[in-house]
């Protein structure tokens, strides 16, 4: 125990100087800002010195020792432990994208917020302290000795590599997302210098690498998140705690919208919105001769600005409108639909940022609560199932400091969770206070700016000069890049921002990694296929499943895919309804056995992956099928109640399981004592 | 049966009493404010609407000392019943 004090003494010691050398480092850039550094030089500064911090401390973790590299040598203390666990838990959709969710969802986005806290709950309850007692490497080892044999295993290792590899596919993306937009990389470049950063470390050193640098991103990006908004809470109410101020504004904002919402000239924009609508919708119907009939207007237009000698920018804007028309009727009815919905999205007022389950009639109010408490469900269930989540309470000493990580991990997560709301409340605030209702000719510069990354468009309308709430939109990743700047802080402060959704991205990208490599090489092929390599053999092969895991995750990645963050939102319910039944049963039941389990992960994934495609029209479906309205992205909160009843009824209908298993039951049960 | 099977059943239901009370008051604080949130609503706390409150921080804080409760509650179990690892 001394020495495992001394160590986490001195962890502490290290940390703590890193943090405060970063904060030394942050500052220098500040400094050199004012004397002349371009911001093109402070990006490129942020990503590579956070990436060779990254680095060196993969290479100084570096390990060829199976439990180092599987679970860091099982000692890290509680509050480390904690710190790892938030870093791989926050992942690049938390740091971007929560304050832009919340900032247009209001009160209902508040889902996630309960969601990915209160799965702890159940993490430090029902889980994490067993799992730890158990103390083997990978979820599926669990399941594999307490439901005897590979098929529980299997099953295991298959709904664990699914809902990681879209997780992890992800995080990529938002890496290169960040390096292209803040350094000015090409995004497929970005893909493989992030790739770069998480290779280095998970290759050299596994779960021990990974840990102590998920310490170290964690300290970047909560300072990153903290900073911005801490300076413009100070700016709007003259108190830098906007955790604690924020509500006065939200009072503000809600007058503020009232106000809005009644403007005569935003009803009339509204109906200009509404009328584009229409005409798109006719566009459609008319389609493909609509399409022709654009085209002849169209060339007509540049001919006849050419003969009539308008400006170059006239007609070369005309030139483009026609290069931009689509090829074919089908491109046509897509894109066509798509500024239709967007035309009649701007057509009606927000609703009001605080109020509950807004909604035309009862039943639409009914339906937005109903399916505001089953996201919250499912995303707390699927908290408490992600393996990359549950792999992290092997790492501790004891059960003891497990139980306390957890505490630890959920206290260092609600730092983020509970600014988010403040952000989006905050920078809304800013918005409709000072930017709408100002001239358009005088808009501040980063307006511009972002304009011309298409995240942000302003368009004029009813052509009166001046900025209607409709006529602005902002693309919801935006919101959270956009603060410094609306806050006018300079741009170390966004170069800071950046680094910390870097972190954020790379953090949880690394853990996932681990997670499916480790499924992969450890449950499929030592556990089943060769029992007997050596220790060497094994780590060979673990690295190499890592290496070809993380290629093909960034080659899936560049290729950019649209649904990405659809399929974000399903690992939550593939994870929720494939473990969570299993592993709590396999610990609170020692009845529940094999063809339970089994049957209860098959027919819980298999409900959940059922309703997804009745529903969603990714697959095909549609919300017509759907069962008490209940949307796609929460389709675990039929899949987790049919895996608890399944593993129960068909547990009871056969054999209970051996003696050996009733005794790994009772000693996971208990923290001391032999099995 | 002996000695310390009778010690380990009462810890182990000790155990379950726990959980079961913490995982009642877990459900509580999840899902009845988000049910009742348009009414919670019209009741202002600190500047906040009350719904929303609960949802963007009361929740949390509930959580937080849920955890905090049980790492401590377990501790103590741990010692009672003489189950706790040795280091």
């Amino acid at each position: 125990m001394s020495s495992l004090a001394a160590f986490s003494c001195r962890l502490r010691r290290y940390y703590l100087l890193y943090s405060l050398g970063f904060i030394v480092f942050v500052c220098l850039l500040a400094v050199a800002e004012r004397f002349g550094l371009t911001p093109h030089w402070i990006g490129q500064i942020f990503l590579f010195a956070t990436i060779a911090i990254y680095a060196s401390i993969g290479v100084m973790s570096r390990t060829s020792d199976v439990s180092e590299y599987y679970v860091a040598g099982r000692r890290v203390p509680a509050m480390f432990n904690g710190m790892a666990t938030a870093a791989d838990w926050m992942s690049a959709a938390s740091f971007i994208g929560l304050a832009g969710t919340l900032y247009y969802a209001g009160f209902e986005g508040l889902a996630f917020v309960i969601g990915w806290t209160g799965g702890y709950v159940l993490v430090a309850i029902l889980l994490a302290p067993y799992l730890r007692k158990f103390g083997q490497f990978t979820i599926p080892d669990f399941l594999g000795a307490r439901y005897e044999g590979h098929f529980a295993r299997v099953v295991g290792v298959f709904a664990g590599v699914l809902a990681s590899f879209v997780y992890v596919v992800a995080q990529i993306y938002g890496v290169g997302l960040i390096t292209s937009r803040f350094i000015g990389i090409e995004f497929e470049i970005g893909v493989f210098v992030g790739l770069a950063g998480v290779l280095v470390c998970s290759f050299l050193g596994g779960m021990r690498a990974v840990t102590w640098t998920q310490v170290a991103q964690y300290v970047i990006l909560i300072v990153a998140y903290l900073v911005p908004v801490t300076i413009l809470s100070y700016k709007i109410t003259g108190i830098p705690v906007p955790q604690a101020v924020y509500g006065r504004v939200l009072q503000e904002l809600g007058v503020k919208e009232l106000e809005l919402f009644s403007e005569p000239r935003e009803n009339a924009v509204h109906a200009q919105f509404r009328a584009r609508a229409d005409e798109y919708a006719r566009k459609i119907v008319d389609l493909p001769e609509s399409l022709a009939a654009e085209r002849i207007a169209q060339v007509q237009r540049v001919n006849e600005l050419r003969t009539t000698g308008a400006s170059a920018r006239e007609i070369s804007g005309a030139e483009r409108a026609l290069r931009d028309l689509p090829r074919s009727p089908e491109e046509a009815r897509l894109k066509w639909e798509k500024v239709r919905q967007d035309s009649l999205a701007r057509s009606v007022n927000p609703a009001a940022h605080a109020e509950a389950f807004p909604g035309a009639d009862a039943q639409s109010k009914t339906s937005a609560r109903n399916n505001f408490l089953a996201l919250t469900f499912v995303l707390m269930v699927g908290t408490a199932a992600l393996p990359h989540i549950l792999t992290r309470y092997y790492t501790t000493p004891t059960v003891r400091e497990a139980r306390r990580s957890v505490f630890w991990s959920l206290f260092f997560i609600s730092l983020l969770y509970l600014t988010a709301p403040a952000y989006a409340v905050l920078a809304k605030w800013e918005v409709y206070s000072n930017l709408v209702g100002s001239s358009i000719a005088t808009l501040p510069h980063w307006v511009a700016s972002w304009a011309r990354t298409g995240l942000v468009r302003v368009e004029d309308i009813n052509g009166d000069g001046i900025l209607q709430l409709a006529e602005l939109s902002i693309n919801s990743d935006a919101i959270l890049l956009l603060v410094p700047e609306i806050a006018g802080l300079p741009y170390v402060v966004s170069g800071l921002v950046a680094a910390g959704g870097l972190a954020a991205a790379l953090s949880t990208a690394d853990g996932l990694l681990l997670t499916i490599s480790h499924a992969l090489s450890h449950d499929l092929y030592y556990q089943m296929v060769n029992p007997h390599a050596s220790t060497q053999r094994r780590l060979v092969i673990t690295k190499s499943q890592l290496l070809v895991v993380a290629v093909v995750a960034a080659w899936v990645a560049s290729m950019r895919p649209d649904s990405i963050l659809f399929m974000v939102g399903l690992a939550f319910s593939i994870a929720a309804s494939a473990f969570f039944p299993a592993l709590v049963l396999g610990i609170f039941w020692k009845r529940a056995n094999k063809w339970g389990a089994v049957a209860g992960m098959v027919a819980g994934l298999g409900v959940t992956l059922f309703y997804i495609a009745r529903t969603h029209t990714f697959f095909g479906g549609s919300m017509e099928a759907a069962w008490f309205d209940i949307n796609p992205i929460s389709c675990g909160v039929f899949g987790v109640p049919v895996g608890f009843i399944v593993t129960a009824v068909v547990s009871l209908l056969t054999p209970p399981p051996s003696a050996e298993v009733q005794a790994l039951v009772d000693y996971v049960r208990l923290p001391d004592g032999e099995g | 049966m002996s000695n310390t099977d009778t010690r380990e059943r009462a810890y182990w239901r000790a155990t379950l009493r726990l959980t079961f009370v913490l995982l009642v008051l877990w459900a509580a604080v999840s899902f009845l404010p988000g049910w009742f949130a348009a009414e919670l609503n019209s009741v202002d706390f600190l500047g906040w609407p009350l719904g929303f409150y609960m949802a963007a921080q009361g929740a949390l804080l509930v959580f937080l000392a849920i955890v905090w409760v049980y790492a401590n509650r377990m501790d103590r179990l741990d010692r009672r019943f003489g189950v706790r690892e040795d280091n």
